[in-house]
């Protein structure tokens, strides 16, 4: 397969101000992965700063209550509460190695925002965070966390104000600044070589659930869950076993309020394909090719589109992916509160809604790893809110 | 198959020792029967080429007066059909003055890349840019663009060292020169050098350069045309078409203030 490329999608569509970079930063990453110094510096990082390797736990109260047997990847345990710090370490020593002095980033939740910020304050670079307007607004605890960290956070208040937006408002300030700023990009998405660098530095989720499920059962899984929205902690979770026909592969996109509605951000069941955030992958847009606006309750998968290996393992039939709503995300928020005393971030409910949907297709005997891609505690406020509003109207009924 | 019409127009500027002036607007800002006003009056003021905006959602090389260009454009309804329409109106009109596409690749993609150029014949229409297409991936629309006559507009900025070389070889009509770097939008100065830019792409190739990115003054204009072969201007006419909107002119004074202003441009010394 041609550098860059899955199948189709992938590539490199990104103007010509930031193509320099772009290998630059191709060499850079080739390079360092060949250098022993830096794989030992980012695994230092990774087990003594990000708190890995994260548990594999077995949710025995879950597995008895739905009669499967199921083990949540706790990523939410990392040092940030997400797996985003795995890719944001691994990038940031890149930047640093590149004699970059001021980081840039997108985001959504903010749960990458506050990753990069904090990996920006370990090695004393300046950082700069775009975020949506109506993001910052339902996450505003880590917009404090974020200036906290000693980041600045700008708000965009372009299009529907949210991680689209943010994203586009980061490549801008990248055009901008080429020279001196290293853009530490959150997902799996992007021009080459971003999707490819992300998903290496979140290979580690799978490969820590590959070891362990060796180590405790002799054998591979049967089925990997994660949430999708660019797609960075279910590529990292998949990437691993892609070779291991035995393994299903299932991802749960935001549905939002239904996909017969138009509020919902499931890019891969409504999607088509197309080019944008320099990448030709799956989007929700018109057919003049004018991109949708999105919607889900969660933040961090509010995007109208989708990492380009997503894409291809979608198309291939490798990976499956199916659309989960607002309201069966919360009610698997709040399930898993209620039995696990476990709060996830509202993104990684989707993966574990998704599985109690799907659970009788799998036996007891069979075991099956939900990534929990993070904690929920950002999420509290909003879900408050959300419930509040709910029970509102159904009293007006 | 016919000449392009880019080629016949440098090659005459460049017999008369001229300058090409190439203003830019949004395609349907603020509807599209405005825009074939203000394009006409464009080109009655001097200008040499046009270069057409289509409109998009999320335009990530642009920067925010362009971006509230391209809402107003779709607000008011602006599809491709309505680009190509105006465009083949200009052409048609103005049998001298190539018209020049500017867009991102995802419209061109999606509408279907061999059903997009084979309508771009139709309207007329010399070039198109692709500022998201880069050499690396050209290669994916540039056959079929060529195949009915259009030519891809190269870009090269300051940053793209050793991809300059590689980029002039192949270039083809006019090369868009980027003056700075970041997003389209006025600068008050450029921190770029240009006569050590444009000896580089002067060594490498003969074909007619225009700076673009950040042209906002007819004395900018003037000061840059010594280096090369003509002076794109963005922003700062989309700037004015937004005032005189604010303004409430009616399509007809509207076009009227933007010919004045290019008229501006077009009187500094070519």
């Amino acid at each position: 397969m041609k550098d860059g490329r899955y199948g189709e999608f992938g590539g490199q569509y990104s103007p010509e101000t930031l193509m320099y970079a772009l290998s630059e930063l191709e060499t850079a990453y080739r390079e360092a992965v060949k250098d022993p110094t830096f794989d030992a510096e980012y695994r230092r990082l990774l087990r003594e700063y990000a708190g890995r390797p994260s548990l594999l736990y077995l949710a025995e109260r879950v597995s008895a209550d739905l009669n499967t047997t199921v083990y949540l990847k706790r990523e939410d345990l990392n040092h940030t509460g997400a797996h985003k710090i795995n890719n944001v370490l691994g990038q940031i020593l890149l930047a640093v190695r590149m004699g970059k002095k001021r980081v840039i980033a997108e985001t959504g939740a903010g749960q990458h925002g506050v990753a990069t910020a904090t990996a920006a304050a370990l090695f004393g670079l300046s950082c700069d965070v775009f975020m949506g307007i109506e993001d910052t607004r339902r996450q505003s605890l880590n917009v404090y966390r974020m200036e906290l960290l000693g980041a600045q956070v700008h708000p965009v208040t372009d299009g529907t104000g949210t991680l689209k937006d943010a994203t586009s408002e980061a490549m801008r300030e990248w055009s901008r600044r080429v020279e001196d700023t290293f853009y530490v990009i959150g997902s799996v998405v992007g021009p080459h070589p971003y999707p490819e660098i992300v998903r290496d530095f979140q290979r580690v989720i799978g490969d820590e659930i590959r070891a362990e499920m060796l180590r405790l059962h002799g054998r591979l899984p049967d089925a990997l869950f994660a949430c999708v929205g660019g797609g960075s902690n279910a590529m990292g979770t998949f990437f691993p076993f892609l070779n291991d026909k035995g393994v299903r592969l299932i991802g749960a996109e935001a549905g939002g309020e239904g996909i017969d509605t138009d509020r919902h951000a499931a890019s891969l069941t409504k999607g088509t394909t197309g080019v944008f955030h320099g990448m030709k992958s799956i989007f929700l847009q018109d057919e003049e090719g004018q991109i949708a606006p999105v919607y889900s309750i969660s933040a961090g998968l509010d995007y109208p589109g989708i990492g380009p290996e997503h894409a291809h393992l979608f198309r291939t039939g490798r990976a499956e992916y199916y659309p989960v709503t607002d309201e069966e995300a919360v009610c698997a928020f709040e399930y898993l509160s209620r039995t696990e005393g476990i709060i996830p971030a509202i993104e990684s409910a989707h993966a574990l809604a998704l599985f109690r949907r799907m659970k009788d297709q799998f036996s007891p005997d069979q075991q099956v790893v939900v990534t929990l891609s993070g904690r929920g505690d950002k999420d509290v406020e909003a879900i408050g809110e959300y419930r509040g509003r709910f029970q509102k109207e159904e009293y007006h009924d | 198959m016919t000449k392009n019409r880019i080629d016949t127009r440098f090659a005459e500027l460049r017999a008369k020792g001229r300058k090409a002036f190439i203003p830019f607007i949004t395609a349907g800002d603020p509807d599209i029967g405005t825009s074939y006003k203000i394009a006409k009056e464009l080109i009655r003021n001097g200008a040499d080429l046009i270069e057409f905006g289509v409109p998009y959602s999320d335009p990530s090389a642009d920067g925010p007066v362009i971006m509230r260009a391209d809402q107003r454009a779709l607000t008011a309804g602006t599809r491709l059909k309505d680009v190509f329409a105006l465009s083949s109106s200009i052409s048609s009109e103005f049998p001298d003055i190539p018209v020049v596409l500017l867009l991102y690749f995802n419209s061109v993609f999606v509408y279907g890349i061999e059903r997009f150029f084979a309508d771009c014949e139709s309207a007329g229409i010399s070039g198109v840019i692709l500022p998201d297409l880069p050499l690396e991936e050209k290669e994916e629309a540039e056959p079929q663009a060529l195949s009915h006559g259009v030519y891809l507009i190269s870009m090269v900025t300051p940053v793209s060292e050793e991809r300059t070389a590689r980029i002039l070889g192949q270039a083809k009509g006019f090369l868009y020169c980027v003056a700075s770097l970041g997003v389209t939008g006025e600068r008050s100065d450029f921190a770029t050098d240009f006569t050590a830019y444009f000896d580089r792409l002067n060594a490498l190739s003969d074909i007619p350069k225009c700076i673009g990115f950040g042209v906002s003054s007819p004395e900018q204009k003037a000061s840059l045309q010594p280096f090369c072969d003509g002076v794109i201007v963005g922003s700062a006419i989309v700037r004015r078409i937004e005032e005189g909107i604010k303004e409430g002119l009616n399509s007809d004074r509207l076009a009227e203030k933007l010919g004045a202003y290019v008229r501006t441009f077009t009187e500094v010394t070519r």
